[in-house]
């Protein structure tokens, strides 16, 4: 039981830390959109595709529960 | 040309994978019990609260009926039964119907079988079970090649593909622009074509176009059928996202050039010591991917599901005048955000596999340096 909390208290701590992640690549995208708005479907693609991969490691912490 | 002969004989193969995988795909529920939301304490919490759970949990397993809707009150399940089709010293084709839900025995040529936990079991004819030390039954499981639901349900979808991209496909044999419902696909392939093989994939893209369409159209149909009452989970079954991220696997290892297993082997650049340092890190790379692939989809899809599903058990488990409507809209706004998932995953998942194959087929005559563009990869 106890060793489940400790697990727990890892997810908690990766996904705090994907959050984290997901705001600042949020945050630097709209950054960036507001510098160059003609770019914004590249910018919108690659931040996608970060957020995704970033998603993936929340994910897996969560599931490694 | 041999590799365009490859990603074709690999796209013949996809259904053959898909019929056959879904007798291993409750590991994957298990786990996602751990993530379900657990409802509040409220009025009469205790046994509506277990109910929902076990609710939840059906739905998101693979099931032997196809059930439309359950009156728990009678016992009463609205659905159709649907073939099971087992190996056991030869094929054994029956209607699932004959396990009445698990209580009884199934009775085929003299063998019994039994379904315990959604899994086929043979039995003895008492129906017996026996466990080992950890609780899991040590009973004899044929090999279930059954019609699952989920089977079903692609079964479905690969027909519903075939006859509407037959139609955009013969409506351009007359016209420059399709007609009916093919003007919808069209931008969708046309996206696909523009914005995720071109630029991931490079001038070689043309022949991993029929995997991408494929690839992107399953999983967004897919994905909106789980949305809708039906009641399937097919993306959120970590054995088919299992089965889509090996052939995407399996076809960037066909796709790669010899600079990406001099990339993999042998990375040129770096000193020795650390050419052998890199080289299992890269392997393990190589495997990831697929890897990050298949729980992606699979996790979004499942938390979506456990989450919509548990927002509506919450107005179960309050049954008050407050809580019914806002849990009502708390669902609705997030079916909307599931929309948005079903069409994002799809994206994401082709996406990745085109920059994948781009990373496989890519020519590195140009740049012999200029790493620093690449996208990351994990």
């Amino acid at each position: 039981m106890e060793a489940m909390n400790v697990d727990l208290i890892g997810a908690g701590l990766v996904i705090i830390g994907a959050g984290i992640g997901l705001g600042k690549i949020g945050g630097s995208a709209m950054d960036a959109i507001a510098r160059q708005p003609e770019a914004a479907g590249k910018i919108q693609t690659a931040m996608i595709i970060v957020a995704a991969l970033l998603e993936g490691v929340a994910f897996a912490a969560l599931f490694a529960v | 040309m041999k590799k365009d002969n490859t990603v074709k004989i690999l796209l013949a193969i996809f259904l053959v994978f898909f019929s056959v995988n879904s007798y291993a795909q409750d590991h994957g529920v298990e786990h996602a019990e751990n993530i379900d939301t657990e409802p509040h304490e409220g009025p009469g919490a205790i046994n509506t609260k277990e109910e929902v759970t076990e609710y939840i949990d059906h739905h998101l397993q693979d099931s032997h009926y196809f059930n439309f809707f359950s009156d728990g009150s009678i016992g009463a399940h609205y659905g159709f039964s649907l073939p099971v089709i087992l190996w056991d010293n030869g094929f054994k084709v029956f209607s699932a119907a004959e396990f009445h839900h698990g209580e009884t025995l199934a009775n085929v040529d003299g063998e019994y079988y039994k379904l315990y936990h959604n899994k086929i079991y043979k039995t003895n004819a008492e129906g017996d079970i026996n466990y080992d030390e950890e609780g899991h039954a040590t009973n004899v499981k044929p090999l279930d090649f059954s019609i699952t639901k989920n089977v079903l349900a692609m079964l479905v979808v690969s027909l519903l593909m075939f006859i509407m991209f037959r139609g955009l496909a013969s409506s351009y044999k007359n016209k420059d622009i399709p007609t009916g419902f093919g003007r919808v696909l069209e931008p969708l392939v046309i996206y696909v074509r523009d914005d995720i093989a071109k630029p991931n994939i490079g001038p070689k893209y043309r022949k991993y176009m029929g995997f991408l369409l494929t690839v992107f159209f399953f999983i967004l149909i897919l994905n909106l059928f789980g949305l809708t009452p039906l009641g399937i989970n097919v993306t959120g079954n970590i054995a088919v996202t299992f089965c889509l991220a090996l052939i995407t696997f399996i076809i960037v290892q066909f796709s790669g050039n010899k600079h990406y297993w001099k990339h993999i082997f042998w990375m040129p650049g770096v000193p020795v010591p650390m050419k052998i340092v890199l080289m299992p890190i890269e392997v393990l790379g190589m495997i990831t991917k697929p890897f990050a692939l298949m729980i992606r989809l699979f996790a979004n899809m499942t938390a979506g599901h456990v989450v919509v599903m548990s927002l509506l058990g919450l107005i179960v488990v309050f049954q008050n005048w407050i809580a019914g409507p806002a849990f009502f809209g708390f669902t609705l706004f997030i079916s909307i955000i599931e929309l948005l998932v079903a069409f994002l995953q799809a994206y994401i998942f082709t996406l990745l596999s085109a920059l994948y194959i781009g990373m496989a087929v890519e020519d590195h005559d140009h740049h012999p340096e200029d790493h620093s563009d690449d996208i990351p990869v994990i």
